[in-house]
């Protein structure tokens, strides 16, 4: 007698198929079981600890181990929408996470927490989430930070554009430091950390419609460590500030503004890679106004300059530092540019986006 | 209008019709039309201006500009010898 | 002849040896003018008239499309581009020119579908990929930009991309120099030509405006050698009573020019008469298309209406385009019209004479 056969019960026996969608659609983002899924399966696997994937309405952070005695909370925030979401050597997910943990770690303060919140347009390319997420994920880890909180909301089509993120950090700050933009004096030395430019010229080559080529990269990266580092090397830094939006010269503008000094730099010690300078000939750009996400500018007393040279030579992310310029008190507010020539030029913040000419 | 810099034909080829080139200027390439020189070779140098190139670079003007500098600073020196005469 | 040229043309020691010369035969006060923007830019950017004894005098001529476009071709592009089937191609330049009440950069803001391109071809191509849309290419710029808008329009034509339109608006150098040097009030003594006009034109046609008003003409290139022997030699001759013209960027100049570039233009364009913002009508100093090319042009497809142009009437723009006034003979100038809220075009462009003097008076060395 033959044993009865029965069926395998393989195959799709469950009618609620699991993670067949490509593509973002509303109810991922209706709060339901999609979001969950959404949830667990991209979020939290690339971007998860325990206290995010505690899935409480608040993340719990016991105070003495987010910060020291004595020190204080910095928090700052920011929101990413380049376009577009992928560059050569970066994408927004990287950008979000060294954007606002460089806010922090130019305070002087060391980032610890992030908070993330998603905005994703139906539509968009589940393959291309999981993309930024693992980038998201990579730059948590290369800075030393974790996302506690996080959010997600899902727009009909139209109305955003792909994926917006806006990221928060929390970091703590010892006492008795004191770095921030009015903090510049006279007789100071002014010092970038490596070349300028290169996220900018990165971004408009990706968009397509400038007609260029080139091996040009964005520099995106967390400057905490380096900051850090470079604080405990040199404790009479004065003002650290990253030159992202309007570039080197906004950024300066604005410092020189707050501190009410002159800015007076060597136009021949400001490092820019040939490629960038190149691209920025082609365009009619000024390399000065290009956004920097890597980068960092840094004053402090006149003295000390060398040594915090020396210690940015001798670490990741710094190899390229050079002396740029330096702070004198007249005429205040303002920053100039000594050309090779031997004459001068007034640098004046960015007023509006920078565009291509032909003049 | 006068935005243009120079650089180096590395390939040729025709676009639905038109002559068209690929340019290096210095680790940044761009495409270029060629329309307006149609007689430029791969290798040579262009000035470019708008996506075209404006004409061919050549090669005789430094020379003519470091030998202008040179007889203006001999024209300084026969000039003294002269004055210390006087 | 880039980087491997035998010369750095932005040398500081060639530069300041040039610098030298002009000082060493500079005898009394001279004005020179260059007319382009690309000069007018270099010249601030390298701070060359910081260098220059105080006697030479360096009038901004009106060599900047962003300057002389008239207001009357960026009020029709403006309504062009409101149009919801145009999208509406600029070089970045005309972005923020202003025009009665707004900008292309405001009405892109407005919802006009308006794109920097960097060339006319990329307007072509997107022509040619967007079949749906009326692309139109707002032609701006001198001579220098004029054989890529020909050849633009030829390409167009061979591949039957009839989508494609040009809104006219170029302007020619010549007929410039003749009414600044023929005006009653002209204070200018000798004259940078544009260097990439002169490559593409030659610099024949300088030579008779040379003779008829005894200016010195010399064909001048961009980068700090260029400028500075540019400039050294218009004072020579000045010094020496010549009035001939000389050509000192032989590198990219010839005397004929570009004939392929000079054919491509007379192919498809013809001279008409043109207003210059700010001066006012001078006679065949544009250029329009020819009649076989007449389908290209934006102004016969698109139904645009006359408006009343509306300038600031405290902006003497027209005075200092033209060289009889500076800016600061403007009672305007850094009260009421500064960069950031500009009453006329040479303040916009930061090229501008207006913008130019408002950094320079910043700086006080």
């Amino acid at each position: 007698m033959s044993e009865p056969t029965f069926p395998t019960m393989q195959g799709p026996v469950c009618p609620l198929p699991l993670n067949q969608h490509d593509q973002i659609v509303i109810g991922h983002g209706s709060g339901g079981l999609m979001t969950h899924e959404l949830i667990r399966d991209l979020f939290q696997k690339y971007l998860g600890n325990p206290t995010l994937n505690a899935g409480n309405d608040g993340a719990i952070v016991a105070a003495s181990e987010a910060m020291p005695a004595g020190s204080r909370l910095v928090v700052s925030t920011d929101a990413h929408i380049v376009s577009p979401l992928f560059f050569p050597g970066g994408d927004i997910g990287r950008l979000a996470i060294c954007g606002t943990v460089n806010d922090v770690a130019m305070m002087g303060a060391q980032p610890r927490y992030l908070t993330a919140t998603f905005i994703l347009e139906e539509g968009f390319s589940i393959a291309a989430l999981e993309e930024v997420l693992r980038s998201m994920q990579a730059a948590c880890a290369e800075a030393g930070v974790s996302i506690i909180a996080a959010d997600t909301k899902v727009t009909e089509k139209g109305k955003s554009d792909g994926l917006f993120i806006s990221t928060t950090g929390f970091g703590w700050l010892p006492e008795g430091r004191r770095i921030a933009g009015d903090n510049a004096q006279p007789g100071d030395a002014v010092l970038v950390s490596g070349p300028m430019g290169n996220h900018g010229i990165a971004v408009m080559q990706a968009r397509g419609n400038l007609g260029f080529q080139s091996e040009v990269r964005s520099d995106t990266t967390p400057l905490n460590a380096l900051a850090w580092g470079l604080c405990q090397a040199v404790p009479t830094v004065h003002v650290l500030r990253d030159p992202t939006r309007g570039g080197l010269a906004t950024t300066l503008a604005e410092i020189a503004a707050q501190s009410q000094v002159n800015i007076t730099l060597e136009e021949a010690a400001i490092p820019i890679d040939q490629p960038v300078r190149k691209a920025c000939e082609l365009l009619g750009l000024d390399p000065l106004y290009l956004a920097n996400e890597g980068k960092m500018i840094v004053i402090l007393p006149e003295d000390d300059a060398n040594a915090a040279l020396s210690y940015l030579h001798s670490q990741r992310y710094g190899e390229g530092a050079q002396l740029i310029g330096k702070v004198s008190a007249i005429p205040a507010g303002q920053v100039w540019l000594r050309t090779p020539l031997g004459t001068t030029r007034v640098l004046e913040m960015l007023a509006g986006e920078m565009l291509p000419r032909i003049c | 209008m006068c935005l243009a810099i120079p650089g180096k034909i590395l390939e040729i080829y025709e676009r639905d019709g038109t002559l068209m080139s690929k340019v290096d200027f210095g680790g940044v390439q761009q495409e270029v039309c060629l329309a307006t020189t149609p007689e430029a070779q791969v290798g040579q140098y262009v000035i470019v201006h708008a996506g075209f190139a404006l004409n061919l670079l050549s090669a005789e003007e430094a020379e003519e500009t470091l030998r202008l500098l040179k007889e203006l600073e001999e024209s300084i020196q026969d000039g003294e010898n002269l004055g210390e005469g006087e | 002849m880039n980087n491997s040229s035998p010369l750095d043309y932005r040398s500081a020691e060639l530069t300041r040896k040039f610098i030298e010369q002009i000082r060493r035969i500079t005898t009394q006060p001279w004005n020179i003018m260059e007319i382009c923007g690309g000069q007018t830019h270099a010249l601030l950017q390298y701070g060359i008239d910081q260098l220059l004894p105080p006697e030479i005098t360096l009038i901004h001529g009106p060599g900047c499309p962003v300057c002389v476009t008239s207001l009357e071709a960026v009020e029709t592009a403006l309504q062009i581009a409101a149009q919801p089937d145009v999208t509406f191609t600029t070089f970045g330049d005309m972005l923020r020119v202003p025009g009665n009440h707004q900008d292309l950069f405001s009405a892109r803001a407005n919802g006009a579908d308006v794109r920097v391109v960097v060339s006319p071809m990329d307007a072509v191509r997107l022509a040619q990929a967007e079949p749906e849309r009326q692309v139109v290419f707002f032609a701006i710029g001198f001579e220098t930009t004029v054989p890529s808008i020909a050849a633009s329009i030829l390409h167009a034509e061979r591949n039957a991309i009839t989508n494609f339109s040009i809104l006219p608006a170029n302007v020619l150098v010549p007929p410039a120099i003749h009414a600044i040097l023929s005006s009653p009030e002209n204070r200018v003594n000798g004259f940078l030509a544009a260097g990439h006009v002169c490559a593409v034109m030659g610099y024949w046609e300088y030579e008779p405006i040379a003779a008829q008003y005894h200016t010195p003409i010399v064909v001048t290139g961009f980068e700090p050698v260029d400028l500075a022997r540019g400039i050294y030699q218009t004072v020579r001759q000045l010094e020496e009573s010549r009035c001939v013209v000389e050509n000192a960027y032989s590198r990219a100049v010839t005397r004929e020019g570009n004939r392929t570039a000079q054919a491509l233009i007379n192919q498809v364009f013809e001279p008409v008469d043109r207003q210059w913002r700010g001066i006012g009508l001078i006679p065949r100093s544009g250029l329009g298309l020819r009649a076989a090319y007449r389908s290209f042009d934006a102004l016969e497809r698109f139904l645009v209406a006359f408006n009343t142009l509306v300038e600031s009437p405290l902006c003497i723009a027209g005075q200092v385009l033209r060289g009889v006034a500076t800016p600061h003979d403007c009672p305007a100038f850094g009260s009421q019209c500064t960069p950031s809220s500009p009453l006329g075009a040479p303040m916009v462009s930061s090229e501008g004479a207006c913008a130019a003097y408002y950094r320079y008076q910043r700086v006080k060395p």
